[in-house]
Protein backbone atom coordinates (compact mmCIF):
# COMPACT_ATOMS: atom_id res chain seq x y z
CA UNK A 1 0.00 0.00 0.00
CA UNK A 2 1.28 3.40 -0.92
CA UNK A 3 1.36 5.79 2.01
CA UNK A 4 0.28 9.37 1.55
CA UNK A 5 2.85 12.13 1.80
CA UNK A 6 2.59 13.44 5.39
CA UNK A 7 2.44 17.02 4.14
CA UNK A 8 -0.59 16.20 1.98
CA UNK A 9 -2.36 14.19 4.68
CA UNK A 10 -1.72 17.11 7.03
CA UNK A 11 -3.45 19.45 4.60
CA UNK A 12 -6.38 17.08 4.09
CA UNK A 13 -6.87 16.68 7.85
CA UNK A 14 -6.74 20.42 8.39
CA UNK A 15 -9.27 21.09 5.62
CA UNK A 16 -11.68 18.46 6.92
CA UNK A 17 -11.53 19.77 10.49
CA UNK A 18 -11.90 23.36 9.33
CA UNK A 19 -14.87 22.54 7.07
CA UNK A 20 -16.61 20.62 9.87
CA UNK A 21 -16.28 23.64 12.13
CA UNK A 22 -17.57 25.90 9.38
CA UNK A 23 -20.62 23.68 8.84
CA UNK A 24 -21.44 24.01 12.52
CA UNK A 25 -20.88 27.74 12.74
CA UNK A 26 -22.69 28.89 9.61
CA UNK A 27 -26.22 27.67 10.51
CA UNK A 28 -25.91 28.98 14.06
CA UNK A 29 -24.74 32.34 12.78
CA UNK A 30 -27.54 32.43 10.20
CA UNK A 31 -30.22 31.65 12.81
CA UNK A 32 -29.01 34.46 15.03
CA UNK A 33 -28.72 36.86 12.11
CA UNK A 34 -32.22 36.11 10.78
CA UNK A 35 -33.74 36.53 14.23
CA UNK A 36 -31.97 39.84 14.78
CA UNK A 37 -32.78 41.14 11.31
CA UNK A 38 -36.48 40.34 11.54
CA UNK A 39 -37.03 41.02 15.22
CA UNK A 40 -34.94 44.01 16.13
CA UNK A 41 -37.35 46.47 14.54
CA UNK A 42 -40.25 45.39 16.76
CA UNK A 43 -38.35 45.73 20.01
CA UNK A 44 -39.45 48.92 21.65
CA UNK A 45 -39.65 50.06 25.24
CA UNK A 46 -43.36 49.34 25.13
CA UNK A 47 -42.74 45.80 23.84
CA UNK A 48 -40.49 45.03 26.80
CA UNK A 49 -42.54 46.69 29.54
CA UNK A 50 -46.22 46.05 28.84
CA UNK A 51 -48.56 43.10 28.75
CA UNK A 52 -49.93 41.70 25.48
CA UNK A 53 -53.14 43.20 24.21
CA UNK A 54 -55.75 42.46 21.53
CA UNK A 55 -55.45 38.67 21.62
CA UNK A 56 -51.67 38.92 21.97
CA UNK A 57 -51.37 40.58 18.57
CA UNK A 58 -50.29 43.86 20.10
CA UNK A 59 -48.66 45.14 23.24
CA UNK A 60 -45.59 43.69 24.88
CA UNK A 61 -44.30 40.54 26.47
CA UNK A 62 -43.42 41.72 29.97
CA UNK A 63 -45.34 38.92 31.77
CA UNK A 64 -43.47 36.29 29.76
CA UNK A 65 -40.08 37.91 30.49
CA UNK A 66 -40.89 38.06 34.19
CA UNK A 67 -42.26 34.51 34.15
CA UNK A 68 -39.21 33.00 32.46
CA UNK A 69 -36.88 34.94 34.77
CA UNK A 70 -38.75 33.62 37.82
CA UNK A 71 -38.58 30.06 36.50
CA UNK A 72 -34.86 30.21 35.72
CA UNK A 73 -33.98 31.75 39.09
CA UNK A 74 -36.25 29.29 40.90
CA UNK A 75 -34.94 26.24 39.06
CA UNK A 76 -31.30 27.24 39.52
CA UNK A 77 -31.63 28.04 43.20
CA UNK A 78 -32.82 24.46 43.70
CA UNK A 79 -30.73 22.63 41.11
CA UNK A 80 -27.31 24.25 41.75
CA UNK A 81 -26.98 23.60 45.50
CA UNK A 82 -28.61 20.17 45.31
CA UNK A 83 -26.64 19.11 42.24
CA UNK A 84 -23.25 20.41 43.36
CA UNK A 85 -23.57 19.03 46.89
CA UNK A 86 -24.66 15.58 45.76
CA UNK A 87 -21.88 15.51 43.16
CA UNK A 88 -19.35 16.32 45.91
CA UNK A 89 -20.73 13.48 47.98
CA UNK A 90 -20.68 11.02 45.08
CA UNK A 91 -17.19 11.95 43.94
CA UNK A 92 -15.38 12.62 47.20
CA UNK A 93 -17.10 10.60 49.91
CA UNK A 94 -19.04 7.70 48.43
CA UNK A 95 -17.13 4.44 48.09
CA UNK A 96 -16.27 3.32 44.61
CA UNK A 97 -18.31 0.15 44.28
CA UNK A 98 -20.97 -1.44 42.13
CA UNK A 99 -23.78 0.63 43.63
CA UNK A 100 -22.10 4.00 43.01
CA UNK A 101 -21.26 2.94 39.45
CA UNK A 102 -24.93 2.10 38.87
CA UNK A 103 -25.96 5.45 40.35
CA UNK A 104 -23.49 7.28 38.12
CA UNK A 105 -24.80 5.49 35.05
CA UNK A 106 -28.39 6.21 36.07
CA UNK A 107 -27.65 9.92 36.41
CA UNK A 108 -26.04 10.07 32.99
CA UNK A 109 -29.09 8.29 31.53
CA UNK A 110 -31.44 10.73 33.25
CA UNK A 111 -29.72 13.54 31.36
CA UNK A 112 -30.90 11.95 28.12
CA UNK A 113 -34.58 11.62 29.02
CA UNK A 114 -36.87 13.75 26.81
CA UNK A 115 -38.01 16.89 28.54
CA UNK A 116 -41.69 16.10 28.02
CA UNK A 117 -41.25 13.14 30.35
CA UNK A 118 -39.98 15.48 33.05
CA UNK A 119 -43.03 17.64 32.35
CA UNK A 120 -45.40 14.75 32.94
CA UNK A 121 -43.48 13.68 36.03
CA UNK A 122 -43.60 17.23 37.40
CA UNK A 123 -47.32 17.42 36.79
CA UNK A 124 -47.90 14.12 38.56
CA UNK A 125 -45.70 14.87 41.54
CA UNK A 126 -45.88 18.62 42.14
CA UNK A 127 -49.12 19.76 40.53
CA UNK A 128 -51.37 16.85 41.47
CA UNK A 129 -49.84 14.79 44.27
CA UNK A 130 -48.28 17.63 46.30
CA UNK A 131 -51.20 19.92 45.31
CA UNK A 132 -49.01 22.87 44.30
CA UNK A 133 -51.32 23.35 41.33
CA UNK A 134 -49.99 24.85 38.12
CA UNK A 135 -47.59 27.33 39.70
CA UNK A 136 -44.11 28.85 39.59
CA UNK A 137 -43.16 26.44 42.38
CA UNK A 138 -44.20 23.36 40.43
CA UNK A 139 -42.64 24.62 37.20
CA UNK A 140 -39.34 25.65 38.78
CA UNK A 141 -39.04 22.33 40.63
CA UNK A 142 -39.77 20.40 37.43
CA UNK A 143 -37.10 22.38 35.57
CA UNK A 144 -34.72 21.82 38.49
CA UNK A 145 -35.20 18.06 38.31
CA UNK A 146 -34.55 18.19 34.58
CA UNK A 147 -31.36 20.21 35.19
CA UNK A 148 -29.97 18.08 38.02
CA UNK A 149 -28.42 15.23 35.99
CA UNK A 150 -26.33 17.55 33.83
CA UNK A 151 -25.24 19.69 36.78
CA UNK A 152 -24.30 16.58 38.79
CA UNK A 153 -22.41 15.03 35.88
CA UNK A 154 -20.56 18.26 35.01
CA UNK A 155 -19.64 18.82 38.65
CA UNK A 156 -18.39 15.25 39.03
CA UNK A 157 -16.26 15.58 35.94
CA UNK A 158 -14.87 18.87 37.21
CA UNK A 159 -14.08 17.37 40.64
CA UNK A 160 -12.49 14.31 39.09
CA UNK A 161 -10.35 16.63 36.97
CA UNK A 162 -8.64 18.10 40.03
CA UNK A 163 -5.35 16.20 40.36
CA UNK A 164 -5.27 13.61 43.13
CA UNK A 165 -1.87 14.99 44.18
CA UNK A 166 -3.55 18.23 45.31
CA UNK A 167 -5.71 16.24 47.69
CA UNK A 168 -2.74 14.28 49.01
CA UNK A 169 -0.73 17.44 49.59
CA UNK A 170 -3.56 19.10 51.44
CA UNK A 171 -4.16 16.08 53.65
CA UNK A 172 -0.45 15.64 54.27
CA UNK A 173 -0.39 19.20 55.62
CA UNK A 174 -2.90 18.24 58.28
CA UNK A 175 -6.06 19.49 56.57
CA UNK A 176 -9.22 17.50 57.18
CA UNK A 177 -11.09 15.95 54.30
CA UNK A 178 -13.69 18.70 54.25
CA UNK A 179 -11.03 21.43 54.44
CA UNK A 180 -9.33 19.78 51.50
CA UNK A 181 -12.54 19.83 49.48
CA UNK A 182 -13.39 23.37 50.55
CA UNK A 183 -9.98 24.97 50.00
CA UNK A 184 -8.34 22.91 47.26
CA UNK A 185 -10.77 20.74 45.32
CA UNK A 186 -13.75 23.09 44.91
CA UNK A 187 -11.85 26.26 43.93
CA UNK A 188 -10.14 24.32 41.17
CA UNK A 189 -13.35 22.65 40.01
CA UNK A 190 -15.52 25.78 39.81
CA UNK A 191 -14.82 26.61 36.14
CA UNK A 192 -15.99 23.13 35.13
CA UNK A 193 -19.02 23.35 37.40
CA UNK A 194 -19.92 26.71 35.84
CA UNK A 195 -19.88 25.14 32.38
CA UNK A 196 -22.60 22.73 33.48
CA UNK A 197 -24.57 25.56 35.05
CA UNK A 198 -24.33 27.72 31.90
CA UNK A 199 -25.70 24.87 29.79
CA UNK A 200 -28.58 24.33 32.18
CA UNK A 201 -29.55 27.99 32.45
CA UNK A 202 -30.12 28.00 28.70
CA UNK A 203 -32.13 24.81 28.92
CA UNK A 204 -34.27 26.04 31.81
CA UNK A 205 -35.03 29.27 29.94
CA UNK A 206 -35.71 27.62 26.61
CA UNK A 207 -37.55 24.35 27.31
CA UNK A 208 -41.27 24.32 26.67
CA UNK A 209 -42.37 20.80 27.52
CA UNK A 210 -41.53 20.74 31.26
CA UNK A 211 -43.45 23.96 31.91
CA UNK A 212 -46.35 23.14 29.62
CA UNK A 213 -48.25 21.09 32.24
CA UNK A 214 -46.80 22.63 35.37
CA UNK A 215 -46.85 26.42 35.16
CA UNK A 216 -47.12 28.10 31.79
CA UNK A 217 -50.22 30.14 31.08
CA UNK A 218 -51.45 30.82 27.58
CA UNK A 219 -52.45 34.40 28.34
CA UNK A 220 -52.08 36.08 31.71
CA UNK A 221 -51.52 39.80 31.54
CA UNK A 222 -50.85 40.34 35.27
CA UNK A 223 -47.54 39.74 36.99
CA UNK A 224 -47.19 36.92 39.58
CA UNK A 225 -47.48 37.83 43.25
CA UNK A 226 -46.54 34.51 44.86
CA UNK A 227 -44.82 31.22 43.97
CA UNK A 228 -48.25 29.62 43.71
CA UNK A 229 -49.22 31.81 40.76
CA UNK A 230 -49.20 30.71 37.15
CA UNK A 231 -47.04 32.73 34.79
CA UNK A 232 -46.47 33.18 31.10
CA UNK A 233 -43.09 32.05 29.80
CA UNK A 234 -41.15 33.14 26.73
CA UNK A 235 -40.78 29.78 24.94
CA UNK A 236 -44.44 28.95 25.56
CA UNK A 237 -45.52 32.41 24.44
CA UNK A 238 -43.43 32.09 21.30
CA UNK A 239 -45.06 28.76 20.55
CA UNK A 240 -48.50 30.24 21.16
CA UNK A 241 -48.13 33.29 18.95
CA UNK A 242 -46.43 31.28 16.23
CA UNK A 243 -49.00 28.50 15.94
CA UNK A 244 -52.22 29.37 17.76
CA UNK A 245 -52.93 32.94 16.77
CA UNK A 246 -53.71 33.95 13.19
CA UNK A 247 -52.89 37.33 11.68
CA UNK A 248 -49.98 38.19 13.90
CA UNK A 249 -47.02 40.15 12.65
CA UNK A 250 -43.93 38.15 11.81
CA UNK A 251 -41.78 40.77 13.53
CA UNK A 252 -43.53 40.20 16.87
CA UNK A 253 -42.62 36.51 16.77
CA UNK A 254 -39.03 37.22 15.85
CA UNK A 255 -38.81 39.92 18.49
CA UNK A 256 -40.03 37.46 21.12
CA UNK A 257 -37.40 34.95 20.02
CA UNK A 258 -34.79 37.70 20.13
CA UNK A 259 -35.71 38.63 23.69
CA UNK A 260 -35.44 34.98 24.76
CA UNK A 261 -32.09 34.72 23.01
CA UNK A 262 -30.89 37.96 24.60
CA UNK A 263 -31.99 36.86 28.06
CA UNK A 264 -30.10 33.56 27.82
CA UNK A 265 -27.11 35.25 26.25
CA UNK A 266 -27.01 37.84 29.02
CA UNK A 267 -27.10 35.33 31.85
CA UNK A 268 -24.56 33.10 30.12
CA UNK A 269 -22.19 36.00 29.52
CA UNK A 270 -22.12 36.76 33.22
CA UNK A 271 -21.32 33.14 34.03
CA UNK A 272 -18.73 32.97 31.25
CA UNK A 273 -16.97 36.09 32.51
CA UNK A 274 -16.84 34.66 36.03
CA UNK A 275 -15.46 31.41 34.63
CA UNK A 276 -12.79 33.19 32.59
CA UNK A 277 -11.70 35.15 35.66
CA UNK A 278 -11.41 31.95 37.69
CA UNK A 279 -9.60 30.11 34.92
CA UNK A 280 -6.91 32.72 34.69
CA UNK A 281 -6.00 31.95 38.28
CA UNK A 282 -5.47 28.25 37.74
CA UNK A 283 -2.35 27.27 35.87
CA UNK A 284 -1.12 23.72 35.96
CA UNK B 1 -5.45 13.02 70.40
CA UNK B 2 -4.65 13.39 74.10
CA UNK B 3 -2.56 10.27 73.92
CA UNK B 4 -0.47 11.61 71.07
CA UNK B 5 0.08 14.96 72.74
CA UNK B 6 1.23 13.25 75.94
CA UNK B 7 3.57 11.06 74.06
CA UNK B 8 4.94 14.05 72.24
CA UNK B 9 5.65 15.89 75.50
CA UNK B 10 7.26 12.80 76.93
CA UNK B 11 9.59 12.56 73.98
CA UNK B 12 10.47 16.23 74.06
CA UNK B 13 11.42 15.94 77.73
CA UNK B 14 13.50 12.90 76.99
CA UNK B 15 15.33 14.88 74.31
CA UNK B 16 16.09 17.75 76.65
CA UNK B 17 17.36 15.44 79.34
CA UNK B 18 19.73 13.83 76.85
CA UNK B 19 17.72 10.63 76.77
CA UNK B 20 17.38 10.38 80.53
CA UNK B 21 16.34 6.81 81.21
CA UNK B 22 14.38 7.69 84.33
CA UNK B 23 11.81 9.81 82.54
CA UNK B 24 8.48 8.08 82.00
CA UNK B 25 8.58 6.27 78.72
CA UNK B 26 5.33 4.94 77.33
CA UNK B 27 6.87 2.05 75.55
CA UNK B 28 9.17 0.41 78.07
CA UNK B 29 10.91 -1.92 75.66
CA UNK B 30 14.35 -3.26 76.21
CA UNK B 31 15.67 -0.42 74.02
CA UNK B 32 17.98 1.93 75.81
CA UNK B 33 17.41 4.71 73.35
CA UNK B 34 13.74 5.23 72.68
CA UNK B 35 13.41 5.33 68.89
CA UNK B 36 11.52 8.16 67.23
CA UNK B 37 9.76 5.77 64.89
CA UNK B 38 9.46 2.04 65.37
CA UNK B 39 7.50 -0.43 63.31
CA UNK B 40 6.95 -3.98 64.46
CA UNK B 41 5.94 -6.81 62.14
CA UNK B 42 4.32 -4.31 59.81
CA UNK B 43 2.51 -6.00 56.92
CA UNK B 44 0.66 -4.01 54.29
CA UNK B 45 -1.52 -5.49 51.58
CA UNK B 46 -2.97 -3.75 48.54
CA UNK B 47 -5.94 -6.01 47.94
CA UNK B 48 -4.18 -9.39 47.71
CA UNK B 49 -0.71 -8.10 47.00
CA UNK B 50 1.59 -8.06 50.03
CA UNK B 51 3.55 -4.85 49.55
CA UNK B 52 5.41 -4.77 52.85
CA UNK B 53 6.45 -7.98 54.62
CA UNK B 54 6.75 -8.05 58.42
CA UNK B 55 8.87 -4.95 58.57
CA UNK B 56 10.52 -4.13 61.88
CA UNK B 57 12.63 -1.02 61.70
CA UNK B 58 13.61 1.77 64.07
CA UNK B 59 14.47 5.36 63.28
CA UNK B 60 16.41 7.44 65.77
CA UNK B 61 15.83 11.09 66.62
CA UNK B 62 17.70 13.58 64.41
CA UNK B 63 19.11 11.06 62.00
CA UNK B 64 18.67 10.83 58.27
CA UNK B 65 17.64 7.31 57.40
CA UNK B 66 18.10 6.63 53.70
CA UNK B 67 15.95 3.96 52.11
CA UNK B 68 17.09 2.48 48.83
CA UNK B 69 15.77 -0.33 46.70
CA UNK B 70 14.39 -1.03 43.25
CA UNK B 71 10.83 -0.29 42.13
CA UNK B 72 8.06 -2.17 43.98
CA UNK B 73 10.26 -2.72 47.00
CA UNK B 74 7.77 -1.08 49.37
CA UNK B 75 9.73 2.11 50.06
CA UNK B 76 6.94 4.53 49.31
CA UNK B 77 4.39 2.26 50.98
CA UNK B 78 6.49 2.42 54.14
CA UNK B 79 6.60 6.24 54.03
CA UNK B 80 2.88 6.56 53.39
CA UNK B 81 2.19 4.27 56.33
CA UNK B 82 4.05 6.65 58.65
CA UNK B 83 1.69 9.59 58.12
CA UNK B 84 -1.32 7.42 57.34
CA UNK B 85 -1.62 8.83 53.85
CA UNK B 86 -2.01 5.18 52.94
CA UNK B 87 -5.53 5.44 54.35
CA UNK B 88 -6.49 7.10 51.05
CA UNK B 89 -5.72 3.99 49.03
CA UNK B 90 -8.76 1.74 48.97
CA UNK B 91 -8.28 -1.95 49.52
CA UNK B 92 -5.33 -1.56 51.90
CA UNK B 93 -4.96 -3.87 54.88
CA UNK B 94 -2.48 -3.25 57.63
CA UNK B 95 -1.21 -5.60 60.34
CA UNK B 96 1.45 -4.93 62.94
CA UNK B 97 2.20 -1.64 64.62
CA UNK B 98 3.77 1.72 63.87
CA UNK B 99 4.90 3.51 67.01
CA UNK B 100 5.84 7.18 66.78
CA UNK B 101 7.04 8.76 70.03
CA UNK B 102 5.51 5.90 71.97
CA UNK B 103 2.06 6.14 70.41
CA UNK B 104 0.59 3.55 68.07
CA UNK B 105 -0.53 5.74 65.17
CA UNK B 106 -3.05 3.14 64.04
CA UNK B 107 -4.87 3.42 67.36
CA UNK B 108 -7.38 6.11 68.27
CA UNK B 109 -5.47 9.23 67.32
CA UNK B 110 -6.01 12.61 65.73
CA UNK B 111 -4.86 11.87 62.17
CA UNK B 112 -4.62 15.57 61.22
CA UNK B 113 -2.30 16.20 64.17
CA UNK B 114 -0.20 13.19 63.17
CA UNK B 115 0.18 14.55 59.64
CA UNK B 116 1.26 17.93 60.94
CA UNK B 117 3.84 16.18 63.09
CA UNK B 118 5.03 13.87 60.30
CA UNK B 119 5.53 16.04 57.23
CA UNK B 120 5.93 14.67 53.72
CA UNK B 121 7.72 15.87 50.59
CA UNK B 122 6.50 14.16 47.41
CA UNK B 123 8.49 12.93 44.44
CA UNK B 124 7.21 15.61 42.10
CA UNK B 125 7.05 19.18 43.34
CA UNK B 126 3.41 19.76 44.21
CA UNK B 127 2.70 23.42 44.84
CA UNK B 128 -1.01 24.10 45.19
CA UNK B 129 -2.42 26.49 42.55
CA UNK B 130 -2.27 29.53 44.79
CA UNK B 131 0.31 32.15 45.74
CA UNK B 132 3.66 31.32 47.35
CA UNK B 133 2.47 32.83 50.62
CA UNK B 134 -0.83 30.95 50.57
CA UNK B 135 1.06 27.71 49.92
CA UNK B 136 3.37 28.17 52.88
CA UNK B 137 0.62 29.03 55.35
CA UNK B 138 -1.86 26.47 53.98
CA UNK B 139 -1.38 24.02 56.86
CA UNK B 140 -1.23 26.74 59.49
CA UNK B 141 -4.49 28.28 58.28
CA UNK B 142 -6.25 24.91 58.29
CA UNK B 143 -5.04 24.48 61.88
CA UNK B 144 -6.81 27.75 62.69
CA UNK B 145 -3.99 30.32 62.68
CA UNK B 146 -5.42 33.60 61.38
CA UNK B 147 -3.19 36.43 62.60
CA UNK B 148 -1.44 37.91 59.57
CA UNK B 149 1.69 38.78 61.54
CA UNK B 150 2.10 35.21 62.79
CA UNK B 151 1.57 33.81 59.30
CA UNK B 152 4.13 36.21 57.82
CA UNK B 153 6.64 35.32 60.52
CA UNK B 154 6.19 31.61 59.84
CA UNK B 155 6.55 32.19 56.09
CA UNK B 156 9.85 34.00 56.46
CA UNK B 157 11.20 31.48 58.96
CA UNK B 158 10.32 28.40 56.92
CA UNK B 159 11.40 29.88 53.57
CA UNK B 160 14.77 30.73 55.12
CA UNK B 161 15.15 27.19 56.46
CA UNK B 162 14.46 25.84 52.98
CA UNK B 163 16.98 28.25 51.39
CA UNK B 164 14.30 29.88 49.26
CA UNK B 165 13.69 33.19 51.04
CA UNK B 166 16.16 35.31 49.06
CA UNK B 167 14.78 34.10 45.75
CA UNK B 168 11.11 34.75 46.47
CA UNK B 169 10.88 37.36 49.24
CA UNK B 170 9.79 40.09 46.81
CA UNK B 171 7.08 38.07 45.11
CA UNK B 172 5.27 36.11 47.80
CA UNK B 173 1.94 36.97 46.17
CA UNK B 174 2.91 35.36 42.85
CA UNK B 175 1.52 31.96 41.85
CA UNK B 176 3.71 29.18 43.21
CA UNK B 177 3.29 27.29 39.95
CA UNK B 178 5.46 29.89 38.22
CA UNK B 179 8.58 28.92 40.19
CA UNK B 180 11.14 26.59 38.65
CA UNK B 181 11.06 22.89 39.53
CA UNK B 182 13.85 23.15 42.11
CA UNK B 183 12.29 26.22 43.68
CA UNK B 184 8.92 24.47 43.79
CA UNK B 185 10.43 21.54 45.65
CA UNK B 186 12.08 23.84 48.19
CA UNK B 187 8.73 25.62 48.50
CA UNK B 188 7.17 22.27 49.39
CA UNK B 189 9.88 21.75 52.01
CA UNK B 190 9.21 25.22 53.44
CA UNK B 191 5.48 24.48 53.45
CA UNK B 192 6.08 21.37 55.52
CA UNK B 193 8.50 23.18 57.85
CA UNK B 194 5.93 25.91 58.52
CA UNK B 195 3.99 23.35 60.55
CA UNK B 196 7.04 22.65 62.72
CA UNK B 197 6.95 18.89 62.29
CA UNK B 198 9.10 16.38 64.19
CA UNK B 199 9.68 14.01 61.34
CA UNK B 200 9.99 14.74 57.62
CA UNK B 201 9.45 12.04 55.03
CA UNK B 202 11.11 12.64 51.67
CA UNK B 203 9.75 10.48 48.87
CA UNK B 204 12.37 10.63 46.10
CA UNK B 205 12.44 14.41 46.43
CA UNK B 206 14.99 14.99 43.68
CA UNK B 207 13.77 12.55 41.05
CA UNK B 208 12.62 15.38 38.80
CA UNK B 209 15.40 17.88 39.52
CA UNK B 210 18.64 18.85 37.82
CA UNK B 211 21.96 18.34 39.70
CA UNK B 212 22.19 21.91 40.95
CA UNK B 213 18.64 21.93 42.32
CA UNK B 214 19.35 18.51 43.82
CA UNK B 215 22.42 19.87 45.59
CA UNK B 216 20.32 22.71 47.01
CA UNK B 217 17.69 20.31 48.32
CA UNK B 218 20.37 18.05 49.83
CA UNK B 219 22.00 21.05 51.46
CA UNK B 220 18.66 21.91 53.04
CA UNK B 221 18.27 18.32 54.24
CA UNK B 222 21.67 18.26 55.97
CA UNK B 223 20.75 21.44 57.80
CA UNK B 224 17.28 20.17 58.68
CA UNK B 225 18.50 17.01 60.36
CA UNK B 226 19.82 19.11 63.27
CA UNK B 227 16.22 19.78 64.23
CA UNK B 228 14.21 17.03 62.59
CA UNK B 229 14.23 13.31 62.03
CA UNK B 230 14.38 12.57 58.34
CA UNK B 231 13.48 9.50 56.35
CA UNK B 232 14.66 9.75 52.76
CA UNK B 233 13.44 7.34 50.12
CA UNK B 234 15.60 7.62 47.04
CA UNK B 235 16.19 5.83 43.76
CA UNK B 236 19.56 7.48 43.58
CA UNK B 237 21.89 5.34 45.71
CA UNK B 238 24.56 8.03 45.52
CA UNK B 239 22.20 10.45 47.16
CA UNK B 240 21.73 8.07 50.08
CA UNK B 241 25.52 7.72 50.31
CA UNK B 242 25.89 11.52 50.39
CA UNK B 243 23.31 12.49 52.98
CA UNK B 244 22.08 9.49 55.00
CA UNK B 245 23.48 8.55 58.41
CA UNK B 246 22.10 5.07 58.16
CA UNK B 247 20.80 3.33 55.07
CA UNK B 248 18.23 0.57 54.69
CA UNK B 249 17.91 -1.63 51.63
CA UNK B 250 14.40 -2.81 50.70
CA UNK B 251 13.69 -5.54 48.17
CA UNK B 252 10.28 -6.91 47.19
CA UNK B 253 8.67 -5.51 50.33
CA UNK B 254 11.32 -6.86 52.68
CA UNK B 255 13.97 -5.10 54.69
CA UNK B 256 17.14 -6.85 53.56
CA UNK B 257 19.71 -4.89 55.47
CA UNK B 258 20.06 -1.77 57.57
CA UNK B 259 23.23 -0.22 58.93
CA UNK B 260 25.57 2.75 58.96
CA UNK B 261 25.66 4.23 55.46
CA UNK B 262 29.42 3.71 55.20
CA UNK B 263 29.10 0.06 56.10
CA UNK B 264 26.22 -0.54 53.66
CA UNK B 265 28.13 1.03 50.81
CA UNK B 266 31.52 -0.50 51.58
CA UNK B 267 30.98 -3.87 53.25
CA UNK B 268 27.32 -4.86 52.82
CA UNK B 269 26.46 -8.00 54.77
CA UNK B 270 23.97 -9.27 52.23
CA UNK B 271 24.98 -10.22 48.71
CA UNK B 272 21.82 -8.63 47.27
CA UNK B 273 22.59 -5.24 48.83
CA UNK B 274 25.99 -5.24 47.21
CA UNK B 275 24.53 -6.29 43.88
CA UNK B 276 21.98 -3.47 43.96
CA UNK B 277 24.46 -0.79 44.94
CA UNK B 278 26.92 -1.77 42.27
CA UNK B 279 24.10 -1.79 39.74
CA UNK B 280 24.05 -5.50 38.99
CA UNK B 281 20.23 -5.49 39.12
CA UNK B 282 17.27 -3.21 39.71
Amino acid sequence: MKSIDPRISQKIAFSLLFLATLFVLVPVGLIVLVIIKNGLGAITWEFLTTAPRNGMREGGILPAIVGTSCLVVGAMSVAIPLGVLSAIYLNEYARKNFLTRVIKLAIINLAGIPSVVYGLFGMGLFVIFLKFGASILAGALTLAIMNLPVIITATREALAGVPQSFREVSLSLGASKWQTIRHVVLPNAIPGILTGIILEISRAAGETAPILFTVAAFYLPGLPTSVFDQVMALPMHLYAISTQIPNIGLDVRYATALVLLGLVFGVNSIATIIRAKLRRKKAW
Amino acid sequence: MVELRNAECGMRNADCGLRDKELPIRNPKSEIRNPKVATKDLNIWYDDHLALKSLSIEVQTNEILGIIGPANSGKTTFLRALNRLIDLTSGTKIAGSVIIDGTDIYGEIDVEALRRKVGMIFALPTPLPMSIFDNIVYGLRRRGMKRRSLLEEATERSLKSAYLWDEVKDRLDQPAMKLSGGQQQRLCIARTLALEPDIILFDEPCSGLDPISTARVEEAMMELKKKYTIILVTNNTKQAARVADRTAFFLMGELIEIGQTEQIFTVPKDQRTGDYITGRFG
